[in-house]
């Protein structure tokens, strides 16, 4: 090992040195608690910044399995791996921005909110950045488990109990089949590491064993992108969460999930039979999205909205995965990235709007809000706008890739339903724009103080949004450069 | 200072928005007042630093593109948001900056106590940011998107006041059919693009203008190509038959009149022209086609404006007949001639129609100038300088339009034959003639004004010094294109100056029979004496025997009155075009297939969607042990699957 390769590893460092760091302060230093939140905030964004500028700096893919090489050969460094490392921890430093003052909003405010946080990032740097099933498995435990905790955050509330418990049990399901599914890779492969794995595959997809095995493993992820029929848990989850909770979830930790799956199934996709997993994954892409459209128009909560659109826009990225193209897993990364801000905006928003009573919570209350909170009104706007991929805003852009790629792929009839699932929603988007403009309030009375902390997260997801609409350009070279 | 060029486009961007997002909340006019004309300030002084290196460089390394941003990639699509400089750019640029500044200076009086003072400045600097994008674009598509920009703002600005009248509706009405005729143009324009992407596989303007000059492209293609961008073109810069909607633009201020509706939007068909050079060179029917239009739309406006009574009216038909002129230079392959002639046309033209906003000012908002007269006496300085401009749009040297119209009409004569030729002097004496009778009708003879109720007073010094600046630039503006007999090749500055632009398209298509200079000296002394002729007769007519003027109009009144209501070009519109389609439109396409079949089906399936919604939310029963048993048969079913395709 070389000093080098500890500055390969410095996200990582970076990260859970910060989350002793905090652990040790909680601990110690009494009035230590108030720089908590700033601490955690400039750690994750010096950890973006650093992981967007070495991005090209560092040697890409599969390194071998070297017993001097740093930690084994189990990491890599450098290229998509840093820029998923730069989504997760900007992403994360905007939903820190949220939490901050909605903690104090619901008066749930304890210091461990912020090393979960840290340590479900530090499991999502790991999935990504990971050489090796059980590195996988290690990192999706570590943020699934700090997800858990933060499900139910809100101790006193029944329904953040409520989320969290189901949450558990069935995130626990579904990691029982996951680790199934590495023990067939496993037995098959002989192997834990990826490069290993890969080496073989020519040989291994022909064995009904290891095709059993990654199927599994594919499924064990497909559960926390939340993609039907793996879906059941996202709406009770997403709505019983404190919403600062569910704005990280919903983003980072799909994005998370998604990082993982593109690990092994693109390398396996390519070698073995596409037609196996690509039309099993067309049949969960159609039907998360129509699900999710369509389910989402019966809902009057507006983070369950919310919910269902993210299972339909699982299902919008899932068409990536069945076209099998590079095309598509640039697609899935840039939807991705659009995906991570437009929700960090709206579940900003309406942490922003939420009272410790659950105002602003039902869709109705967002009536007449165009008068009462013009900015906020108009910037929610803006993101159900690009929500339902209406240009030009980066959800636009995000559906064009994907459904360019299904198209090129000769899944021409994916990107219809694609189109077709996204009329349907542009129904329940643009609800809320008619409740804030066209519908009389029938509360006229002043909204509380708006936290400045939580209106810079939502004025950076927005400038983000836009930014990624006007010139999406820069954003997907740089993606199709790394694959 | 040229690879910050797109600082000039970046400028009244920000113009736009702090004025746009604060420009209400700022309590005072000055403060919205120089944030807008500051920043297009700031962009003219960027793009005259980009003129000035570029001047001292070798003429091979003028060209530059700067590349912001990769903008739309997508397949073989690959386009930047980039800017161009090259002498066409600069030189449109300039024109565009700098009078646009010397327009929002003079606004600022213009505007002022209006309850959208700042609204106006937004639009305008979101004009001279879009205007910016046309001009110095490197590909067609960014160009459209300025295109399409400041058609949007010609839309906002003629709709202005859309409290206010207008003729026989509103100003809205009046914004709404510069948009839809507009639109149709676009159309044009959108469809020849498509073809240059289809032939040329790219959007770049350096590409496809490398892949036109070496030729492997059949002649017809170049043919549809040329004449698709002209449809654009003749939509923008209000050409036969798409002029009805810049007459009606008048509804807007005067200043939008001066700046968009003169100066600098109208022009960008001719720019577009001129850009694609190449192309309408290797298409020698499309050349046709536009010096034909051009000349019967320049003829044909300049009847019209003969008799019109609304200053502005004539002062609008006279930019129709202009914009004319720059089109048949064009059609006759003198693609510097007429881009100097857009350039002495924006001077001489927003002189006169700030110098019309002056006296629409001063004599509260009455614009018929058969209530004028006289107005010499209150407002000197508008005075001064409106002759100055009238006497430059005549063609009477050594003033500007002398040089750039002079250059057409001999272009014409060589290249066209003597048809062209005469029809042209024709036009430039019937202009002679109307500017002349606007000038005496306003500014001399007596007043008919009820001088008990309407005190003309001069306007403001921030109005009146951009007038002055821009009567220097149509009286000094001409000399910068001096014709090749007085002081040879090298002195006509303009034309040396874009002639690397227009090198390869020169080339290409016939210049003209070889004419001795006694012939160029003949027609340009018949085309000036002419002109000072109109003049007089129209000093003998308007300010001598007023009588005249009845009697020819009674003796002749089927003319006249054919004349007067614009050859009844908008009735035939509205009998042939406009009322068939709305008929269609409203009994079928509205009744029927819209409310019926489109409303019908939508709302069935949007029903279905919804029974289907209230549905599936039953699934979401809450019980933890349903949701386990329903991923469960998911697995199972890919198990399955899998098991079964292996």
């Amino acid at each position: 090992m070389e000093m080098k390769d500890l500055f390969y590893a410095m996200p990582l460092l970076i990260v859970g040195g910060g989350i002793l760091l905090i652990l040790l302060i909680d601990m110690f230093f009494k009035g230590g608690k108030k720089i908590i939140p700033a601490l955690t905030f400039f750690i994750l964004l010096g950890t973006a910044y650093y992981s967007l500028f070495t991005i090209n700096q560092l040697p890409i893919g599969l390194m071998p399995v070297s017993e001097f090489g740093l930690f084994y050969g189990m990491l890599s460094f450098g290229g998509k791996a840093h820029l998923f490392y730069f989504l997760f921890n900007f992403g994360s430093a905007i939903a820190v921005l949220i939490a901050n003052d909605y903690l104090k909003k619901i008066e749930t405010e304890y210091s461990e909110y912020y090393i979960l946080l840290l340590s479900s990032v530090l499991g999502m740097m790991l999935i990504a950045g990971s050489r090796n099933l059980v590195m996988i498995f290690i990192g999706l435990e570590q943020m699934s488990i700090s997800f858990y905790a933060l499900a139910g955050y809100r101790r006193k509330n029944i329904l953040s109990n409520e989320a969290a418990l189901k949450y558990f049990l069935l995130g626990s399901f579904a990691t029982g089949f996951l680790i199934y599914g590495m023990a067939f890779i496993f037995g098959t492969a002989q192997s834990m590491m990826l490069i290993d794995i890969f080496s073989q595959t020519s040989v291994l997809v022909k064995n009904p064993l290891f095709m059993i095995g990654i199927l599994l493993f594919l499924i064990g992820f497909t559960f926390k992108i939340a993609a039907v029929p793996f879906h059941m848990w996202a709406p009770d989850v997403y709505e019983g969460s404190p919403t600062s909770v569910t704005a990280l979830m919903a983003t980072v930790g799909k994005a998370a999930a998604f990082s993982a799956i593109l690990l092994i199934f693109v390398s396996v996709a390519k070698m073995g039979p596409n037609s196996v997993f690509s039309s099993m994954f067309s049949v969960v892409a159609v039907l998360s999205m129509l699900y999710g459209s369509i389910a989402a128009i019966a809902q009057k909560d507006i983070k369950r909205m919310l919910a269902y659109s993210s299972i339909a826009h699982a299902g919008y990225m899932t068409i990536g995965l069945a076209a099998v193209n590079p095309s598509g897993i640039a697609g899935i990364i840039f939807y991705l990235v659009a995906y991570t801000f437009m929700n960090l905006g709206a579940f900003g928003i309406i942490a922003l709007l939420e009272s410790k009573e659950g105002k602003f919570l039902s869709i109705e209350d967002y009536k007449g809000l165009g008068t009462r909170q013009p900015f906020l009104a108009a910037s929610l706007a803006i993101i159900m706008f690009a929500l339902s991929g209406i240009p030009p805003f980066a959800g636009f852009f995000g559906k064009y890739y994907i459904f360019l790629a299904a198209i090129q792929s000769g899944d021409t009839w994916l990107a219809l339903v694609g189109v077709l699932s996204s009329v349907i929603s542009v129904y329940f988007y643009l609800r809320v724009v008619v409740y804030m403009y066209f519908s009389k309030s029938d509360d006229e009375s002043a909204i509380l103080e708006i936290s400045q902390t939580g209106l810079l997260a939502v004025i950076a997801s927005l400038v983000l949004v836009i930014a990624f609409g006007l010139a999406p350009g820069s954003l997907i070279r740089l993606i199709s450069g790394l694959i | 200072m040229r690879n910050l060029i797109y600082l000039s486009v970046v400028f009244p961007l920000i113009g736009f928005l702090v004025n746009g997002l604060l420009g209400r909340k700022f309590k005072s006019e000055k403060v919205v007042g120089i944030i807008g004309s500051g920043a297009v300030g700031a962009a003219f002084l960027v793009v005259l630093a980009a003129f000035v290196e570029t001047l001292r460089m070798p003429e091979e390394g003028r060209a530059l593109i700067v590349t912001l941003f990769q903008w739309v990639k997508a397949g073989n699509l690959d386009v930047s948001i980039a800017y161009q400089i090259d002498q066409l750019s600069l030189v449109m640029g300039l024109v565009v900056t700098g009078v646009g500044f010397l327009i929002h200076i003079y606004s600022i009086g213009y505007m002022h106590g209006d309850k959208g003072f700042w609204r106006f400045f937004t639009y305008l600097n979101l004009f001279i940011f879009a205007m910016m994008n046309l001009v110095l674009a490197d590909n067609f598509l960014l160009m459209f998107l300025g295109w399409e920009g400041v058609g949007l703002c010609s839309y906002l600005l003629i709709g202005f006041w859309y409290d206010r009248k207008f003729e026989k509706s509103t100003t809205s009405d009046a914004a709404k059919k510069a948009f839809v005729v507009n639109r149709i143009g676009d159309f044009g324009f959108l469809i020849g693009m498509f073809l240059i992407y289809l032939n040329f596989g790219s959007l770049n303007f350096t590409t496809v203008f490398a892949k036109a000059g070496v030729g492997n492209i059949p002649e017809s293609t170049f043919t549809l190509i040329a004449l698709c961008l002209f449809i654009g073109a003749a939509g923008k810069s209000a050409q036969i038959p798409l002029f009805v909607w810049l007459p009606d633009a008048m509804a807007g201020p005067t200043p939008v009149s001066a700046l968009i509706h003169a100066a600098t939007m109208v022009t960008a068909g001719v720019y577009l022209v001129a850009r694609c050079s190449i192309i309408y060179a290797s298409a020698p029917m499309a050349l046709t086609v536009v010096a034909v239009i051009g000349l019967a739309t320049a003829f044909f406006a300049a009847t019209v404006g003969l008799v019109q009574t609304d200053i502005k009216k004539v002062l609008a038909y006279s930019t129709v007949s202009q914009l004319g002129y720059m089109f048949l230079a064009m059609g006759m392959g003198a693609f510097s001639a007429g881009i100097f002639h857009v350039v002495t046309h924006a001077f001489f033209k927003a002189l006169l129609f700030l110098g019309a906003g002056s006296v629409i000012h001063g004599m509260h908002d009455e614009q018929d100038i058969r209530k004028y007269g006289n107005l010499k006496k209150y407002m000197p300085k508008t005075a001064k300088t409106f002759l100055i401009a009238a006497i430059a749009i005549s063609g009477i040297p050594p003033f500007a339009g002398f040089f750039s119209k002079d250059e057409i009409l001999w272009e014409a004569f060589s290249v066209g034959g003597f048809g062209f030729w005469i029809f042209g002097v024709i036009t430039a004496l019937f202009t002679a003639f109307y500017m002349f009778r606007l000038y005496f009708l306003t500014f001399e003879g007596k007043e008919r004004f009820d001088s008990h109720h309407v005190h003309p007073h001069e306007s403001p010094a921030v109005m009146t010094i951009p007038l002055m600046i821009l009567a220097f630039l149509s009286i000094v503006g001409g000399f910068l294109g001096m014709p090749a007999i007085f002081v040879g090749e090298e002195g006509n500055l303009f034309g040396r100056w874009l002639a690397p632009i227009f090198k390869s398209a020169e080339t290409k298509i016939f210049t003209g029979a070889e004419h001795s200079h006694l012939m160029e000296i003949l027609l340009m002394a018949i085309s000036v004496a002419g002109a000072a002729l109109a003049i007089y007769f129209a000093k003998f007519v308007y300010l001598h025997k007023p009588e005249i003027a009845e009697k020819v109009s009674a003796k002749l009144k089927p003319i006249y009155t054919t004349l007067l209501n614009k050859y009844y070009v908008d009735e035939i519109y509205d009998a042939v075009v406009v009322n068939p389609i709305r008929l269609v439109s409203e009994s079928f396409l509205w009744k029927i297939t819209d409310v019926k079949l489109i409303d019908g089906l939508l709302n069935k399936s949007a029903a279905l969607v919804d029974y289907l919604s209230g549905y599936i939310r039953k699934i979401q029963t809450g019980a933890v042990q349903f949701y386990a048993i329903i991923m469960m048969t998911g697995i199972l079913a890919a198990l399955f699957w899998i098991i079964k395709s292996l």
